[in-house]
């Protein structure tokens, strides 16, 4: 059993209430920041730990705390990215859903450290009922004195708002959320500048995830120190995985970045293994836009050592055979799974997404979305497959924000590990239309569950 | 015109005081969010010109907000909005044969509203449901591992609340 640190008490019942948060030990950290640390202090610790952007980038998130300009007399802000829209990952809804207080707490602490009076959280629209929890929440905390003026009698003031967007998943990126809370469309800003210097209304903004504000909670409350001992290298910390796809038991699981992939799959206190008793044939393990392993290479590295869940390890050999640990979800395909189809559904969903500033990410995926359906539904033809690469290596790397980027690489991984089955689709139409391609030399090299589970 | 009620008036207000003097325009989301909800559920260029004399914006500005986010109707839709997600992680479990089984037992193809005006279907993309796939958007809230029967529940639950509402 790994260590947890934020899912710790997410079952305690009753614990969507500040009551029993507290009671179970809640806020502690603000009172240990306000009362004996010095804003520098905390985010020093942040430093320390070790913590990692958990949103996808896995930036060190004291270093970002520290670029922030203070200039005097010019109000700075600390936003809180709640737009998470990645497929496959679902933590931070979870966190919010069911301890919302913990994403609070860690909001003061680092409001504190940021010196900024008015945050926001800037939610993704269609989480239309986690608003009202976490509204909940905030007045909950104001009611206790964690909020509002002269929070425990230190001089600080702070007020804590939910926006809720509307269906846009550019707006995860930190220069896009900025603009659509400013009230416009969610364009990505060219940087520099960056937000650390102009971010919201032209002021100095730290924009953090989730998931990484929650992190600050256990990091004071136990040091930064503490924190960075759990975990391995630069992967320090708990991290929240957020499983889906052909497994028995999807939802989300907080690791200490020390387990293999084989065990975060098949063992049962996480993923339980594939469902109905098949075979693993690919994993997406970091939301849609990492690249798409097979099994071989999702749980053996190239030099054939056991792939681990942590930043280091899921990279390990870059792209050509690893992947990313970015916003930790995790996609499952089994044997039964088309890869073209399932890129071609992330293909879509990329080019539904793009904002249409750049026109290599506007027009390419467009184009990818239309030569990936004419794959999948038999009229597609060999030179197809190079065109698509050619495409998404003309997107990459040149648009204004990483969504171009985004969305090449899937296709990319995909054609590189499963050519042979862009290959046959193109030359078997008729077959490919009935049947799927399944696992070929990809195979899982675990053996069959013996009883399958409901 | 249709304008807000003096309560939804409030709400707005509210929402424009969380932000500095001057910066009103960031409350033109939210303000949309509680325009769409109380006028049918779309938002008609007459609509969007109130949201932009509330906020003291160009209409252009409101207009061009509006048609980016996905989550604003610029047209009428149905009483209910069935949003069923297709991407990834929701395909690989099934969502492709929800949205035909709801195709089906409605009549209706995507993006189209029943004639009784109570049913809309749209297709959206990833929700942040994948582990509870497959999935759809109805109203505030979620409902998820849809099967045929739970989809077959939610439209007798939909006509059902239809009628007690009338």
């Amino acid at each position: 059993m790994g260590r947890k640190l934020l899912l710790e008490k997410a079952h305690v019942p009753g614990i969507r209430n500040y009551d029993v948060y507290r009671r179970e030990g809640g806020y502690r950290s603000v009172e240990k920041a306000f009362k004996t640390m010095s804003p520098d202090q905390v985010t020093e610790e942040v430093k320390k730990s070790g913590l990692r952007g958990r949103g996808g980038a896995g930036f060190p998130a004291g270093m970002k705390w520290s670029f922030l300009a203070k200039p005097e007399g010019v109000p700075r802000y600390l936003v809180c990215n709640a737009d998470e829209s990645e497929p496959g990952t679902f933590k931070d809804r979870y966190l919010m859903e069911f301890i919302p207080h913990l994403l609070i707490e860690g909001l003061i602490v680092s409001s504190y450290a940021l010196g900024s009076n008015k945050t926001f959280i800037y939610i993704r629209g269609e989480y239309a009922w986690i608003v009202d929890i976490l509204e909940q929440a905030i007045a909950e905390a104001k009611n206790n004195g964690f909020l509002g003026k002269n929070i425990l009698g230190t001089g600080f003031d702070l007020d804590i708002y939910v926006q809720r967007g509307a269906g846009a998943y550019i707006c995860g990126e930190e220069t896009a959320l900025l603009e659509s809370l400013e009230g416009k469309r969610g364009n990505p800003r060219i940087k520099p500048p960056f937000p650390a210097v102009k971010g919201l209304w032209d002021c100095p903004t730290v924009v953090n995830n989730v998931e990484t504000i929650a992190a600050v909670v256990p990091i004071i409350n136990i040091t930064g120190e503490e924190y960075a001992k759990i975990g391995v290298g630069k992967s320090t910390g708990t991290k929240l995985i957020s499983a889906c796809g052909n497994i028995n038991k999807p939802g989300v699981y907080e690791i200490d970045m020390t387990i293999s992939v084989e065990e975060f799959i098949y063992s049962d206190e996480y993923c339980g293994g594939i469902a109905h008793g098949k075979r693993l044939k690919a994993c997406i393990p970091g939301g849609s836009s990492v690249p798409i392993l097979p099994a071989n290479l999702l749980l053996k590295t190239a030099k054939g050592e056991n792939r681990m869940m942590n930043y280091e390890s899921l990279s390990d050999g870059g792209f050509a055979t690893g992947t990313m640990m970015g916003s930790g979800g995790f996609i499952v395909l089994d044997e039964d799974q088309c890869v073209v189809r399932n890129t071609l559904t992330l293909a879509r969903f990329y080019r539904h997404e793009s904002c249409g500033q750049c026109s290599p990410c506007r027009e390419g995926t467009g184009w990818m979305e239309k030569i990936l359906k004419n794959i999948e539904y038999g009229k597609g033809k060999k030179s197809d497959i190079d065109l698509l690469w050619d495409i998404q290596r003309k997107i990459e790397g040149n648009t204004i924000c990483p969504l171009g980027d985004a969305a090449a690489w899937p296709v990319a991984a995909a054609i590189r590990h499963f050519r042979d089955e862009f290959e046959w689709h193109v030359q078997y139409p008729n077959a490919a239309q009935n049947r799927n391609y399944g696992l070929a030399h990809y195979a899982d090299p675990l053996p069959v569950a013996s009883a399958p589970k409901a | 015109m249709a304008q807000f009620s003096d309560e939804k008036l409030k709400k707005v207000n509210e929402i424009i005081a969380r932000y500095p003097a001057g910066k009103q325009k960031s409350a033109l989301i939210p303000v949309l969010h509680v325009a769409q909800e109380e006028f049918g559920g779309w938002l008609s260029s007459e609509t969007m010109d109130y949201v932009a004399s509330l906020l003291k914006l160009e209409p252009i500005e409101v207009y061009e907000v509006a048609t980016f986010y996905s989550m604003y109707n610029l047209k009428p839709v149905g009483k209910y909005v069935f949003e069923v997600c297709q991407t990834g992680p929701c395909m690989i479990n099934g969502s492709d044969e929800i949205i035909e089984y709801i195709k089906d037992k409605l009549g209706i193809k995507v993006g189209e509203t029943t004639a009784d005006g109570l049913f809309t279907l749209k297709t959206v993309e990833c929700l942040g449901a994948c582990g509870y796939a497959p999935m759809m958007q109805l109203g505030k809230h979620y409902r998820e591992h849809l099967t045929k029967e739970k989809i077959d529940a939610i439209i007798n639950e939909c006509e059902r609340n239809a009628v007690t509402n009338n």
